[in-house]
């Protein structure tokens, strides 16, 4: 997004001769037309379903709006107030951040190492590729489903309680155990297996625009093959591929509501922000003054923590 | 590790310790990839395994790696049972999975061509604007789309499922940085001979980008085949539920046999199956695309 942004549009048209400039001058409004026809209606849409429906919601915000999306009174501040104080709304927070704490990390290190494990096969390199991918094609109601009616099913049947029996150990109610939150595990390893093969690409693509000069030449320079080069070549090289993925993953986390919604529903031990925003403002009561502060609450988090990433991880340091 | 590989091919001296812990090391990365084989396919497997089992055997207590038999006869129970909008919820996703796609494909190339290719003097400010709505994460606008969707009257119709959709910022970036690549040559050859912009675009342009456009398109036909917040506030009754609506409704709802539903799951993961097998490549490419966002 931060590429450098190239004027198509040349500059004014000179005023070089009368002729020439008033053909020119016909040019340039033919263009202005044309320009239109072919990004008018993007821009349309973009301005009806995109710039609108923000606008709408920011008004809402300032509003009490039940059952209606026509603000009926004027409260300020009070909805962001209400939400930011709001026991529900801040343990969503809280449920996203300690899903962040688990999901980023394991999928940053988890996708790296299979990228580097498929570049590394000689054979069928493809198929390990595709295997791996795959999964990034299954939706999350279908992946939720698998998770919580085959694996981690009730406690008497379902895949994991009966390898668990194997050994000996007790079946666990997984979805509903608050303490310990063993209900944390399907989440993760639900999204895990759906989003690694995503990431996998990304880094393998970086890995393979890394130039073999560079493996070369630390070679001969006496570095060892494996930990010294990856930690010194490798990764560097990776940068702007694992601020990528880092990026993604994080908004991608942010906005986890399918796998929640399928695998525990709306229940207040496990909720993220938008399944509570969802509750709140299409459930029973359609409070839509709250749902609308509470969106834009999450979309300056979301922005804040993005910019702060980008900032830490550095795009600016992008060069060296 | 992917670097040891690429350096035994130039000769070094190599001690004898190294390269046995060379070898170890070698298996042991064959055995991590086996057990991420095994894991990666295990929910396919039972998928279809579930979808062939009679409903005892997914859930008996004691679970096996086989069915006592398989049951065919599913795929013919799921679509039979009139509980189920089953038929109507495969309809309704290929429409808005066809539609969508085509849809935003259209809208996107052409302001993106516009955007790289006619001169205009605001084309950078609309640019911006178009760049600026990426900033805003697509997920927390549901509420007010939901409100703009709602006064239009689209709520619970196939409009209201697609046409929200059709205008993605992030789409128009791509193309826009695509056809500013694109090689301006042949262009000008067709222009000399007399095409406008309109007849470049489609008769040049588009038809020597197909690749771009199938790799975009693999990944959007499966986004919105996937796609579940939007249908789940929009599918208010279930003659507009999508597949995804209809099987999330029937996890909780329990109206539906289990083997049914996971019969279900094996038909709705189908046309992603065969996009995989046909355009795997594309599909990358489009990941490659799309993933690299800076």
């Amino acid at each position: 997004m931060s590429a450098p942004v190239e004027t198509s549009a040349p500059a004014e048209p000179a005023a070089s001769g009368a002729r020439r400039g008033s053909r020119r001058q016909k040019g340039i409004a033919g263009n202005a037309l044309w320009f239109w026809v072919f990004v008018g209606p993007f821009v349309l849409g973009l301005l009806i379903f995109s710039y609108l429906p923000i606008i709408w919601s920011l008004v809402l915000s300032f509003f009490e709006a039940y059952n209606t999306a026509t603000p009926s009174k004027f409260v300020g501040l009070q909805n962001y107030v209400d939400m930011l104080t709001d026991h529900n709304f801040l343990s969503s927070l809280g449920t996203f951040t300690i899903f962040a704490v688990f999901i980023v990390p394991l999928t940053f290190v988890l996708s790296l190492v299979l990228a580097l494990l498929v570049n590394q096969v000689k054979i069928a390199r493809a198929f390990f590729r595709s295997v791996f991918f795959l999964p990034t094609a299954c939706s999350y109601v279908v992946a939720s489903l698998i998770w919580r009616l085959s694996i981690f099913n009730g406690v008497r049947f379902g895949l994991a309680n009966t390898v668990l029996g194997w050994f000996g150990v007790d079946g666990i109610a997984w979805l509903s155990t608050v303490s310990p939150p063993w209900y944390w595990l399907p989440i993760v390893t639900v999204r895990l297996w759906l989003q690694l093969g995503f990431y996998m690409i990304l880094f393998i693509a970086g890995l393979q625009r890394i130039s073999p000069t560079l493996y070369e030449a630390a070679y001969v320079d006496g570095a060892k093959p494996g930990w010294q080069v990856f930690r010194y070549i490798t990764l560097p090289q990776l940068r702007a591929t694992s601020v990528a993925v880092l990026i993604l993953n994080l908004i991608a986390a942010y906005q986890a509501f399918d796998e929640f919604y399928n695998l525990i529903g709306n229940v207040n031990y496990a909720r993220p922000p938008l399944v509570y925003l969802y509750g709140i403002s299409l459930g029973s009561i359609q409070d839509l003054g709250h749902g609308s502060a509470g969106a834009l609450i999450l979309a300056v988090i979301i922005m804040i923590v993005t910019l702060l990433q980008s900032r830490i991880f550095g795009f600016g340091k992008a060069g060296d | 590790m992917a670097v040891s590989e690429r350096t035994t091919g130039t000769p070094q001296p190599i001690g004898f310790s190294r390269s046995a812990w060379g070898r170890v090391g070698m298996v042991l990365r064959w055995i991590a990839l086996f057990i991420a084989v095994v894991l990666f396919l295990l929910p396919f497997y039972l998928i279809l395994r579930n979808a062939l089992s009679t409903e005892a055997d997914i859930t008996a207590p004691s679970w096996t790696l086989f069915p006592s038999h398989l049951q065919w006869g599913n795929i013919k129970e799921l679509f039979a049972d009139t509980q189920v909008p089953m038929a109507r919820a495969l309809y309704n996703s290929a429409v808005v999975g066809v539609l969508g796609t085509a849809g935003q494909l259209l809208l996107a190339s052409m302001a993106g061509y516009g955007l790289a290719r006619i001169p205009y003097r605001h084309a950078d400010k609309i640019f911006y604007a178009i760049v600026a709505t990426l900033m805003i994460p697509g997920a927390v606008t549901f509420i007010p789309s939901f409100i703009v969707v709602s006064s239009l009257g689209w709520v619970s119709s196939l409009r209201g499922l697609i046409i929200p959709t059709l205008f993605s910022g992030f789409a128009a970036f791509l193309f826009r940085q695509y056809f500013l690549g694109f090689p301006k040559e042949l262009e000008e050859a067709a222009r000399v001979d007399g095409a406008g912009y309109f007849g470049v675009f489609w008769r040049i342009v588009v038809p020597n980008s197909l690749p771009f456009f199938a790799a975009l398109a693999a990944i959007t036909f499966i986004g919105n085949w996937n796609s579940f917040l939007w249908p789940l506030v929009i599918g208010q009754d279930s003659s507009s539920w999508t597949i995804q609506v209809a099987m999330s409704t029937f996890i909780t709802a329990q109206t539906i046999n289990i083997h049914e539903l996971f019969m279900a799951v094996a038909v709705s993961i189908l046309p992603l199956v065969l996009i995989f097998a046909f355009l795997q490549r594309y599909l990358i490419q489009g990941v490659t695309q799309s993933g690299i966002k800076d």
